[in-house]
């Protein structure tokens, strides 16, 4: 059972990264200008690589002759568990950042917990990937500083696109059997104990870049439990495209 | 600083012939920067168009692995045109005058750039193929007369040698592969294999402007010299792994040792960089698309930054 919950959770990690490692590597050649093109692709490339090093540790636990990219191209999408926030797509740079800044706030977060983890390898993964969470919220907040502050059409833009995922952040402090049960376990922290902590973070930050706190409560839910928008079924049809139509090949 | 009196052009000259470098604050004539920042930002626009083919496979990289290299060498890519950009900006042009030449037609970057990757085995023939053509290239560029360019090539040349490896490393699984990966694999050298040949220019009894470039060193060696290199080097591999050259009157000359090959389709090359290629239309639009939806990003950055002054 414990294993079982372990398990799924390391999936649910896993999942976030892998999906919105995806959507970035979407941006690929399409920055506003080079140095921040290949920044993105760099946070992709950190993403794809924390997605590897969890599912190689997801597929131990299963024990079941499973690779990690059988987990990453072979499951339905109702077995995906990342959050809805990461499968939102990237509708243009306001939403790009917007998305990665909710989200790397609360990775900074969650990720210097599981470096104190009394599971070795996921502290051992999580002390790897601290710092490279650590640049991408840097990065993130010094955008919406920027955008913020800079012209009245990056203020707006960037104020939209903090409005419309706002109701996606919701998701990542809900806490279920599983989360309990390993955070009773010292195994993953329970996240609403650096929920004001996430919320502090928010909302200096878009003080500093004279935005507002979105102020709808209404909290959309499910990707934790595999129900997912219609976003994840697009992009998983493009990512596991070569993996389904050639199941018996090798790359 | 480019001054045209003889006798600071005989001092060029001859610091040229016994093989110094020549550095931004020296004096060179006007044509001779005219020369590196024409050859140099095609380098750099040639590094970032090449992003797109590569780019249109990220999404669907078949493993985590294949996905991390490719997005790790697009970086590399990337980076090179940023260090390119900055050594030809050392000759006084701007990036956004170079952009502004690349978008409107001006400046040209390499025609390679303007076929489509179709299959996954393209990612696999472009490292191959095409950064193996760069780099014979590129190695020969690392002695290049003008300093900035030199130490950007040395750079360039020690992470080309990787992408090519993992190109040839995909080409290497798929032909191992299925009787599918290895139709890919195919149809990517039979597509790409021509294409790469004329990557080096035309030959050189039909080059006219290497005279100058030869002359200043900027230049090292000539195409046909560059394209041989590579024709011996890379027909070996192809056949190590199985596959076919797609020209039916290649073969190894005995005598010389070098592989000689059929006819370049040089009306192909021609319509290609006039513009007819089948991606050039949307290479170039994918730019300026990106480029200008970007705007508000870059004025943003840029009234931000007043303010903090």
């Amino acid at each position: 059972m414990e294993k079982n919950n372990l398990y799924k959770y390391i999936i649910r990690l896993a999942d976030n990264a892998l999906i919105l490692g995806q959507r970035l590597s979407e941006n690929c050649s399409k920055g506003p200008f080079l140095e921040e093109d290949l920044a993105q692709t760099n946070i992709a490339l950190d993403y794809i690589g924390r997605a590897q090093v969890l599912f190689n540790y997801a597929a131990k636990l299963n024990n079941n002759n499973q690779t990690e990219d059988d987990l990453a191209y072979r499951r339905d999408e109702i077995d995906y568990l990342n959050f809805l926030l990461v499968e939102q797509a990237n509708q243009d740079f306001a939403y790009i950042i917007a998305r990665q800044f909710y989200y790397s706030a609360f990775d900074c977060l969650l990720y210097n917990e599981l470096t104190k983890s009394k599971d070795e390898t996921l502290a051992s993964i999580a002390k790897k990937s601290i710092k490279e969470s650590n640049y991408h919220l840097t990065h993130t907040i010094d955008w919406v500083i920027r955008l913020g502050n800079g012209t009245d059409e990056s203020k707006h833009r960037l104020q939209n696109a903090i409005d419309a995922l706002w109701t996606y952040t919701g998701e990542m402090f809900e806490q279920d059997e599983i989360d309990l049960n390993l955070s009773k376990n010292n195994i993953a922290p329970n996240a609403l104990d650096f929920k004001a902590n996430w919320l502090n973070t928010i909302s200096t930050t878009l003080k500093n870049a004279t935005l507002k706190l979105p102020e709808n409560s209404f909290m959309m839910f499910g990707g934790r439990n595999g129900k997912h928008t219609e976003n994840l079924g697009h992009i998983l049809s493009e990512m596991q495209y070569l993996q389904r139509a050639y199941p018996n090949a090798t790359w | 600083m480019s001054l045209t009196s003889n006798a600071t052009l005989e001092t060029f000259q001859e610091r040229i012939d016994q093989g110094e470098y020549i550095e931004p604050k020296d004096v060179f004539p006007d044509e001779y920067r005219k020369h590196l920042i024409r050859q140099m930002s095609q380098h750099a626009h040639s590094e970032v168009i090449g992003m797109q083919p590569e780019g249109n496979w990220i999404t669907r990289a078949p493993s985590l692995r294949a996905k991390q290299i490719l997005l790790a060498k697009i970086q590399d890519e990337g980076g090179h045109g940023l260090y390119l950009y900055s050594a030809a900006e050392t000759l006084g042009i701007s990036r956004s005058e170079m952009i502004n030449q690349l978008q409107t037609g001006k400046a040209k970057y390499s025609s390679i750039f303007n076929y489509p990757t179709l299959n996954w085995a393209d990612i696999g023939a472009i490292g191959w193929l095409v950064d193996g053509a760069a780099i014979v290239n590129q190695v020969s560029l690392q002695r290049t007369s003008y300093g900035p360019y030199s130490r950007a090539m040395v750079r360039i040349c020690k992470e080309e040698s990787f992408h090519q490896r993992q190109g040839y490393e995909i080409m290497t699984k798929m032909m191992r592969g299925t009787n599918e990966q290895q139709k890919m694999a195919q149809d990517a050298m039979n597509r790409w294999w021509w294409p790469s040949l004329m990557m080096f220019g035309p030959h050189d009894s039909n080059s006219p402007n290497s005279g100058n470039a030869f002359k200043w060193k900027i230049k090292r060696e000539s195409n046909d010299v560059l394209r041989q290199k590579f024709i011996d080097k890379t027909i070996p591999q192809a056949l190590l792994i199985g596959l076919t050259i797609p020209d039916k009157d290649y073969k190894l000359n005995e005598k010389t040792g070098h592989y000689e090959i059929g006819k370049i389709n040089w009306e192909e090359f021609n319509n290609v960089i006039n513009g007819n290629g089948p991606c050039n239309k949307q290479r170039i639009n994918h730019h300026i698309k990106y480029h200008n939806e970007g705007a508000w990003v870059r004025e943003a950055a840029l009234a931000y930054s007043k303010k903090q002054k």
